[in-house]
């Protein structure tokens, strides 16, 4: 039995908040308080997008100790699946949309006695959250943030203005200043973490500069978001539910089987929890493994599939769901 | 409901009896006629009026002779209330989390009123009024999973999550079956589970950790477990074993019935929300077996479910000695007929 | 050897060079001298100009391994003469340490548990800790019921040195005090525990 803890929830506000990034606030439509979250946290927001469902996840941005209401921020990408699209052009105030419970893969780790934050972009959000948590509790914090241009960049001086430039700097590719990665990890005292969020290439740069500065890996964190890549369209057969379907280019396995009302368990949607882990029972062809969650072994034994972002080429994929 | 809170004992004279309405609400663990461990995990939902499920925080008639029980451990030994320092957060989402459903569920015995971060608690069978400010542990007589779990039933322990486990760094735990919070504190799932028999190597802890690992806000969780104890003592820790040990030696084929009690534990499992921790609730009954077998299905399939237990879980439960006696004593009441399935009377 | 499979046991992978980190910190203990000893032999000796060697002959006294140890001629070398003294000294150095520095333990098993307790009170995580297994298998034990520890533990049952009780040695070990679990082996019927026999020589 599933329990369905979806909240229906109406658009408060919606404010521009550089020419590519809004800001959305979320208000329950039952008028009851939002569930309390933590830092790191993001949700799922449904899009009824003219009949066709969309579900992508966001970081909550909002401060964790307000329950009247959500906040995320979309930039709008625009070779987008649609989502961030829909989100940016279609989503006013008075809209009404589907939010999940918040799920939490990148919490700060709490026994951390300093907490160094590197963002790129849009990947400022989840820590804008977690830092109104360290700054409640008296933590230690400081926040390396990547914009392109100060233009472009979002929330950044609202930041220095709350936390002030000991805590807050701010590295501007027009200025061609870059974080100094090497230098800020070289001396940090015992018991620091390191928590990096953006585009891929920053996530693999931070993670290697650090280990490469002496940094063990258990201190060292990050939350990549993969969208779901686009591929040719292939044919599944879902046996349990004894459906068969074509997954579209710009679609997901699991999106697919959510089109054909089969109820598949997912909390990310972007390859990282395990949650839609899925048994593949036969394969005529090759499976493409998008996510960050099987090991290698897993995925080279092709008996597993992650359904929110992995692929498959050849004739006849069939799953147990 | 108003509950009328029984004045009695859980050590000395023993005086803890269930009444016939606690006695069919009885969590009976067995839903077959045998045993082996399982991820017998199910949301934690409310289930059937007058069952151990009506609520998803259970008060019941022992609630203040349980707290007063609690009390005169904690006295002898501080070392079974700890929270490492990291934990705080959690702690207020504990109390929070059993505030709430306490308030909401039971409102003729507790009330919560809020306004703002200021606090007002009132616990009527415990006689406690108390105004303070969420989030300011200066404004509590004791630290807020302990202020609050000295005042609710069972045993807690709230589990932090990262790097892929669960990790035990919070707890309550004077009702245990047999293990210590202060040596179990600090250490990961696979490592408190590790005296537990047979469970790892058939992959129970495994698929178990998996499951928590992504239990979700909104959706607890829970299970069944259970053991014997003889005579109704709830402190059954390793620290007094060297006390309640020399009990396991007085069970006699005439007061096999009073002295053996069935202990189950209803295990509920809640994702936290604003420590991202899992809080663990370990709720205990107890129940004589002259009491469990005034129920015929319970009285049946008991013996069946002891005679089939592998040794070494037998082992572990601390049974090996008295067992003979329980399924000679209860042989009487198992004519052979079939069980129904499921856990309920008949 | 150790008895494998205690699911709570830490497990001593044995000291390995991480040849990113910028400072090792050693604390070796007896024969845990050789474990570094046998890293110089694998991997050179470039590490050593940044490392930091605190040293407890403890048992392994007659070995003269601090000989060796300060011909390695390492950054710093230095000897405790006790275990306190070490642990003080070790207390100075974490307050100091880096994010890059990586610390390895060698030595007996308590050895390595008591030192590892005062790392993780500095934020280290232990899997980033190396640890080997070097001398005697001892263990440190807690008696359950007085909280009291008895190190060097050869034998189970044995007698609890702070409250007398006959004490099972159970396979469980917390990371947090250092220690296995020490439990009245005959609580049920006080006067019949087993005579000792040596299991952890």
């Amino acid at each position: 039995m599933s329990l369905n803890t979806d909240m229906p929830v109406r658009v408060a506000d919606v404010t521009q908040v550089t020419d590519l990034v809004k800001r959305f606030r979320f208000e329950r439509l039952d008028g009851h308080p939002m569930p309390f979250f933590s830092g790191g946290a993001h949700v799922v927001v449904s899009m009824n997008d003219n009949g066709l469902l969309r579900r992508n996840p966001y970081s909550l941005m909002s401060n964790p100790d307000d329950n009247s209401a959500y906040e995320i921020s979309v930039l709008r990408v625009p070779n987008s699946r649609g989502g961030s699209i829909f989100m940016h052009k279609q989503v006013k105030p008075g809209d009404q949309l589907i939010v999940s419970q918040p799920v939490n893969l990148f919490a700060p780790d709490h026994r951390g006695r300093k907490h160094i934050l590197f963002a790129g972009g849009i990947g400022i959000t989840p820590f804008i959250a977690m830092m109104e948590q360290f700054s409640r509790d008296n933590i230690a914090f400081e926040l390396h943030y990547a914009i392109r241009s100060r233009a472009h960049g979002a929330y950044w001086q609202q930041l220095l203005d709350r936390y002030g430039p000991r805590r807050i700097k701010i590295y501007v590719d027009e200025e061609k200043t870059t974080i100094p990665v090497a230098e800020i990890a070289d001396n940090q005292p015992l018991g620091t973490h390191l928590y990096v969020c953006g585009p891929a290439g920053m996530i693999d740069g931070v993670l290697m500069t650090a280990l490469k500065a002496g940094w063990p890996k258990e201190n060292l964190h990050s939350e990549r978001f993969l969208a779901p890549p686009a591929g040719l369209p292939f044919q599944v057969f879902l046996e349990k539910s004894n459906i068969h379907m074509t997954v579209g280019e710009h679609q997901s396995i699991l999106e697919a089987a959510e089109a054909h009302g089969c109820d598949a368990p997912y909390l990310c949607r972007g390859g990282a929890c395990g949650q839609c882990e899925t048994a593949v029972s036969s394969c005529d062809g090759t499976l493409e493994h998008n996510d960050i969650y099987l090991s290698d072994e897993e995925k080279a034994s092709g008996k597993k599939i992650m359904i929110c972002v992995s692929r498959f080429k050849g004739q006849q994929l069939v799953l147990q769901l | 409901m108003t509950i009328t809170f029984r004045n009695e004992t859980f050590r000395d004279d023993f005086t803890f009896r269930n009444s016939l309405y606690n006695i069919r609400r009885f969590p009976f663990p067995f839903d077959r006629d045998e045993y082996m461990y399982s991820v017998n995990m199910e949301p934690h939902v409310r289930g059937k009026k007058d069952s151990v499920f009506e609520n998803l925080i259970d008060v019941d008639e022992h609630y203040v002779a349980e707290m007063q029980d609690r009390a005169i451990v904690l006295k002898e030994d501080p070392l079974r209330c700890q929270a490492l320092p990291h934990m705080m957060t959690a702690q207020w989402d504990t109390l929070e989390l059993l505030m709430e459903h306490q308030a909401r569920d039971y409102p003729e015995h507790f009330t919560l009123t809020k306004n703002g971060d200021r606090w007002r608690w009132i616990n009527r069978p415990l006689g406690i009024d108390d105004t303070f400010t969420f989030g300011d542990p200066s404004t509590l007589p004791y630290p807020p999973m302990e202020y609050i779990t000295r005042q609710a039933q069972g045993d807690f322990c709230i589990v932090d999550q990262r790097d892929n486990n669960l990790w035990m760094d919070a707890g309550m735990v004077t009702t245990q079956a047999d293990w210590s919070l202060d040596f179990d504190i600090g250490m990961n799932f696979m490592e408190w589970h590790g005296p537990v028999p047979l469970a790892h190597q058939i992959g129970v802890f495994d698929r178990a950790l998996k499951f928590l690992l992504n239990l979700q806000q909104g959706k607890p969780t829970r299970r069944l477990n259970w053991t014997m104890t003889v005579n109704p003592r709830l402190d059954t820790s390793p620290e007094n074993y060297h006390k309640w040990g020399p009990d396991r030696t007085t069970v006699t084929p005439e007061n096999v019935g009073d002295k053996m009690h069935l202990r189950v534990e209803l295990q509920s499992l809640w994702r936290l929300p604003r420590s991202n921790a899992i809080l663990f609730v370990i709720r205990c009954y107890l129940i004589s077996l002259n009491e469990l077998v005034t129920v015929p299905k319970w009285g049946r399939r008991l013996p069946r479910v002891l005679k089939s237990l592998p040794p070494e879980i037998v082992d572990y439960k601390g049974l090996t000695r008295n067992r003979p006696i329980m399924i000679d004593w209860l042989a009487k009441y198992d004519d052979g007929a079939p069980t129904s399935a499921g856990i309920h009377p008949d | 050897m150790l008895v494998q499979g205690i699911k709570s046991r830490p497990e001593y992978k044995g000291l390995s060079i991480d040849p990113h980190a910028k400072r090792h910190l050693f604390v070796l203990e007896g024969e845990g001298a050789a474990a570094l000893a046998n890293q110089v032999e694998l991997k050179g000796r470039d590490f050593l100009a940044q490392s930091e060697i605190l040293y407890l002959a403890a048992g392994a006294a007659p070995k003269a391994y601090d000989i060796t140890l300060t011909a390695l001629s390492p950054d710093i070398f230095w000897q405790a003469p006790t275990l306190q003294p070490l642990l003080f000294r070790l207390r100075a150095c974490l307050e100091q340490a880096r994010m890059g520095t990586r610390l390895y333990i060698a030595g007996t098993e308590g050895f390595i548990g008591q030192v590892m307790q005062l790392a993780l009170e500095f934020g280290i995580d232990f899997n980033s800790i190396h640890t080997e297994h070097r001398g005697s298998t001892a263990r440190r034990v807690q008696c359950v019921h007085c909280k009291g520890i008895t190190d060097n533990v050869t034998t189970s049952p044995f007698a609890c040195t702070h409250c007398g009780l006959p004490l099972l040695v159970r396979d469980h070990y917390s990371r947090r005090l250092g220690a296995f679990q020490g439990v009245n082996i005959d609580a049920e019927e006080p006067g019949t525990a087993p005579p000792p026999e040596e299991m952890f020589p």
